[in-house]
């Protein structure tokens, strides 16, 4: 209870302290048609507010650590929407996050037939098949040492070379529709997560080995046992950096041909109709899409390898 | 000789099964043409037509080699039709946006590892941005900078790179400040040295070695981020405009060749970075 009244305590504390004058000034300033001014009060208000949570006791708190990223993100929002404003920035330019928010809003039906093309269909069919091909392909490099000799180098190599570059060769060879993103996304994620993949089965130790070996188990049980626990935080690794690179796959193939749908599609006819604003709602999409893909392999990551050092706070 | 047998081994198998591959992939066309021809061909000379089509679907290894040489020793330098002409536009877009991002990976790195402030705020977007799709946001970039009235080509190209370059760095960076332990920090608190000085003689010092190892990363990204940049906006220079042009007249020889081009070129420039990692890292005395 005393701990309870000690942060409420807090809380007050900090309301009554300068950042809560500056807020008050901001919002005169932007009530009284300052924009820029107000724009600047405000970000200075919730910087500090952001300086004081960050220096209490409740920093290391989980609603801190939600707070101050969150106060960080809306502030910029505030700031741009009041700077474009108060500048008179055209809007072919940059629109403000209001108009963003409303294209958003009504075209909804829109976005989710681009999202249903280009994030379900192509990117997310070819990120489990480019993953499940890596996979496969580690496990029988695994058990050649001469082919894991030869073949992680060139799959390092191949891992930083620009591979999106062979989307319109892809296209061509698989036609305008969701195979063709599916392929450049299959060959986008399959040497990051082989590359990953066969590191993490190199990660238990010979003295682990050796230990399964005096268990008699054969190649198969102490890969499921051992080597396979062993590696999963290799895995996810190769998966992370992939849902990243199976978005951007599907959507450069799309700028190469593509159905009259989908949002690198939507994205290149709308630049050139000077449309920002539903440009910026896809990318609204994408940015929510790839975290969500993102987020989700990260908490599936969680629950594999809970034992793992990284994973424990 | 142990290390490099399996490399070549396995780089003999690639080209066999491209040839392998290009044999079946063009033969559609060959036979298409000897049927309508009303002609029977023998196996060899369907492999033999597969191996020298003006536009096949899969280009064979001797018909890019023969056209790199062409495109890249063969004409000046300054011609248009030179890859060394489009692929030294590529890099300068790289290398300017490797300079911006490995910039401001190291500012928001120092940032972070100073204040808690701009950790807390600062690093959940960072590792956001990254999920983001910057080939969404590439030709807006392109669109709004010469709106405002940025003509110069290379600039939104060298954003597009800095964006994807930065990240690594940063990451990097934020570990190799963190490095110095416990230990060497109070020492340095017992002479009474200035934060500054602490800075620039222990933290900044110890980060090197996560430095060069993020900067390989990076200016592979770099390289990435140039190229995407050239291929959604009809950009009619670098190697990404080539694979573009090629694509939109039909020419896979020209793709592949530029595609190629761009891969020795990404070689490179992680082999330029090694090097420096490695001359740098022996001067300060990281031993090894």
């Amino acid at each position: 209870m005393s701990s309870m009244a000690k942060r409420t305590q807090d809380w007050f504390g900090w309301i009554s302290g300068g950042e809560w004058l500056l807020g008050v000034l901001a919002i005169v300033a932007l009530a009284s048609g300052w924009l820029i001014v107000g724009a600047l009060l405000f970000w200075l208000a919730m910087w500090a507010l952001n300086v004081r949570i960050a220096g209490s006791a409740m920093a290391s708190t989980r609603a801190a650590r939600i707070a101050v990223p969150v106060i960080f993100g809306v502030t910029i929002l505030v700031v741009w929407e009041c700077l474009v404003r108060g500048l008179g920035v055209s809007p072919i330019i940059l629109p403000p996050p209001s108009a963003i928010a409303a294209r958003f809003v009504s075209s909804t039906d829109l976005l989710w037939v681009d999202f249903k093309q280009t994030a379900l269909k192509g990117a997310v069919s070819g990120y489990f098949i480019g993953c499940a091909a890596a996979f496969v392909a580690a496990l029988a490099i695994d058990r050649v040492p001469f082919l894991q000799r030869g073949l992680l180098p060139v799959g390092n190599f191949v891992a930083a070379l620009p591979i999106v570059g062979t989307a319109p060769i892809l296209v061509n060879w698989f036609g305008f529709d969701w195979h063709s993103k599916a392929a450049v996304v299959v060959v986008m994620v399959f040497f990051p997560m082989l590359v990953n993949t066969v590191q993490g089965l190199a990660a238990s130790s010979v003295m682990q080995r050796d230990l399964m070996h005096t268990y008699s188990a054969n190649y198969w049980q102490s890969l499921a046992k051992l080597r396979l626990p062993a590696a999963m935080p290799f895995i996810f690794n190769g998966l992370k950096i992939s849902t990243t690179l199976a978005l951007i796959g599907a959507i450069v193939a799309e700028y190469f041909g593509s159905p009259t749908r989908g949002m690198g599609f939507r994205i290149s006819t709308e630049v050139g109709r000077l449309g920002l604003d539903m440009v910026w709602a896809e990318i609204t999409v994408a940015a929510i899409a790839g975290s969500a893909f993102y987020g989700a392999v990260a908490v599936l990551e969680k629950g594999v390898t809970f034992w793992h050092p990284s994973q424990r706070n | 000789m142990n290390r490099v047998l399996p490399i070549l081994t396995v780089l003999g198998v690639i080209c066999v099964l491209w040839y392998a591959a290009a044999v079946w992939m063009n033969s559609t066309w060959t036979l298409a043409q000897a049927e309508r021809a009303g002609v029977e061909m023998t196996f060899s000379e369907i492999v033999a037509d597969t191996m020298q089509q003006e536009r096949p679907k899969l280009p064979l290894p001797h018909q890019v080699a023969a056209e790199l040489k062409k495109t890249v020793i063969d004409k000046k330098v300054t011609s248009k039709r030179s890859l060394v002409f489009h692929g030294w536009i590529t890099l300068k877009s790289t290398l300017m946006g490797f300079t911006l991002g490995t910039f401001m990976g190291i500012l928001m790195a120092v940032g972070i590892v100073y204040s808690r402030t701009i950790n807390m705020s600062l690093m959940p977007w960072a590792i956001i941005s990254q999920t983001i799709p910057i080939v969404a946001i590439a030709p807006m970039i392109i669109v709004v900078l010469s709106s405002i009235g940025v003509e110069e080509r290379a600039v939104p190209k060298a954003i597009i790179s800095a964006y994807l370059c930065y990240f690594p760095v940063l990451v990097g960076m934020v570990a190799g400040l963190r490095s110095p332990d416990a230990m060497q920090l109070d020492l340095l608190r017992t002479y009474g040295t200035s934060g500054w000085a602490t800075f620039w003689k222990l933290r900044f010092p110890s980060s090197m070695p996560y430095l060069f190892t993020s900067l390989k990363i990076g200016i592979a990204a770099a390289l990435v981020g140039a190229i995407i940049g050239e291929l959604p906006t009809g950009a009619i220079r670098g190697l990404g405009a080539r694979i573009l042009i090629g694509d939109q007249f039909g020419q896979p020889i020209m793709i592949w060749s530029a595609l190629i081009a761009a891969a020795c070129l990404a070689g490179a420039l992680v082999t330029v970075v090694a090097a420096l990692q490695v001359l740098t890292l022996r001067r300060m005395g990281f031993a090894r």
